[in-house]
């Protein structure tokens, strides 16, 4: 489907860095609106079927009418680095950043994009918890970076968390809106902090419900079933935490432990023990539900 | 279980009851629920969307269909029977609504 006859919106380019849950996610939400994509992971097994799973998010998009129908899908390409994909890295529009949620890979792929980039080309990072100022220690220059925190997945939920660091240039704020235009996204600026709102809320509440259903006063459905059914939530905490991926959830909430002191950001032993024995969430089939497909 | 497009079934009705049964015993083994055919399955306390794509590949898969254009679109996979005649109009190449 992506590849063909595209009209790229206005010769608009992305670079995403990361193929895995958000990265996959974030491709299929620009190819959805025309924009040209270039896809950049080190893991050779998730290339492989990286096109494959952008598709496939792009046709569920569609599936939930969240995609303008008159839209060719844009191009997209994937490669090893950004320098052996063709869209390159001249005339791109912005690069998102959204690889592993470690603070040490994120320096290094954010040194290294930085310095390839033209200057003033924005720097979006999809990090759930790490402080904007503390990665614009690894780049070039800082007022290009900016965060942009999707929520996952991308193309389903409107709103998105735009991080201004101390240091994001008004020109880079600039830019994410009009991305975010683009994309039909809705953004809501905040100030820098570990977790910004959004995880600084959510991850300490997942951690909680994994320590309840540890402790054994509920089951796992109990506690989904009373947090949509008496509070609202949409899908209950541990679904939520089965759709972030239990590994990703346990990165963060380190980053926020190690950086707020807040004891209820440390991860609890059940999560711990799940990503031990690879039961990841939904990307692989199993963590506090099974799943078949591989959404 | 696949059902090849060649396979001879004696009349649409026949068909469309095969299709139908399949379609239930599907959904019910994947969410350990019953569902009649005019069930709407993603209405409050239902399936989650995300299902919902999956089951335009079970389609896809099982009886070599392929949904493509303005076919892809929630309110086909919302119910059973509506799954069962979406499957019938690929399957015996009717025009439909199928869009760019
Ligand atoms: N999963 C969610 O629900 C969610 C939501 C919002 C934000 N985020 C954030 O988005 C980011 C990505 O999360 P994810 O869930 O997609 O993780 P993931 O584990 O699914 O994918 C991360 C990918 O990054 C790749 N990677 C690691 N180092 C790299 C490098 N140097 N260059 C290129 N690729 C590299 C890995 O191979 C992997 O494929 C994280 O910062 C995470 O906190 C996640």
């Amino acid at each position: 489907m992506t590849g063909q006859n595209a009209t790229p919106d206005a010769g608009q380019r992305l670079a995403v860095l990361g193929a895995g849950v958000m990265g996959t996610g974030i491709a299929a939400l620009a190819v959805g609106h025309g924009i040209a994509v270039s896809i950049i992971d080190v893991d050779r097994g998730r290339l492989a079927d990286a096109t494959a799973r952008v598709d496939r998010q792009v046709r569920t998009a569609r599936l939930m009418g969240t995609l303008p129908p008159d839209v060719r899908p844009g191009p997209l390409d994937v490669g090893p680095s950004l320098t052996d994909v063709p869209t390159g890295r001249t005339g791109l529009t912005a690069v998102v950043e959204a690889v592993t949620e470690d603070p040490y890979a994120k320096a290094k792929v954010l040194t290294e994009v930085s310095a390839l980039v033209t200057p003033g080309t924005p720097v979006v990072s999809n990090t759930s918890s790490i402080p904007i100022d503390e990665l614009a220690r690894s780049v070039a220059r800082p007022e290009d970076l900016v965060g942009s925190h999707f929520m996952n997945p991308p193309y389903l939920i409107r709103t998105v968390e735009v991080i201004r660091g101390p240091r994001t240039g008004p020109h880079t704020l600039d830019a994410v809106r009009r991305l975010l235009a683009v994309l039909g996204r809705e953004p809501v600026v905040v100030e820098d902090a570990p977790g910004f709102v959004t995880s600084r809320i959510l991850h300490p509440m997942i951690n909680n419900a994994v320590r309840v259903v540890a402790a054994g006063t509920a089951s796992v459905e109990s506690v989904d079933t009373l947090l949509q059914g008496c509070l609202g939530h949409p899908t209950g905490p541990l679904r939520t935490a089965d759709l972030i991926g239990l590994d990703n959830l346990v990165d963060s909430l380190w980053v926020l432990h190690e950086r707020t002191g807040d004891e209820s950001c440390r991860p609890c032993e059940l999560l711990l023990t799940k990503v031990r024995a690879g039961h990841l969430g939904r990307k692989s089939g199993r963590g506090f539900y099974h799943y078949e497909g591989d959404l | 279980m696949t059902v090849p497009s060649d396979q001879e079934v004696s009349d649409t009705g026949d068909r469309v009851d095969t299709v139908t049964a399949e379609l239930v015993r599907f959904l019910t083994a994947r969410t350990g629920r019953a569902w009649p055919p005019d069930t709407d399955l993603f209405a409050t306390g239902g399936l989650s969307s995300l299902f919902a794509m999956e089951l335009v590949v079970h389609l896809e898969q099982t009886y070599g269909v392929s949904v493509r254009g303005t076919d892809l679109r929630l309110d086909n996979f919302r119910t059973v029977r509506r799954m069962v005649a979406l499957v019938d109009r690929l399957r015996t190449g009717e025009p439909g609504d199928h869009g760019a």
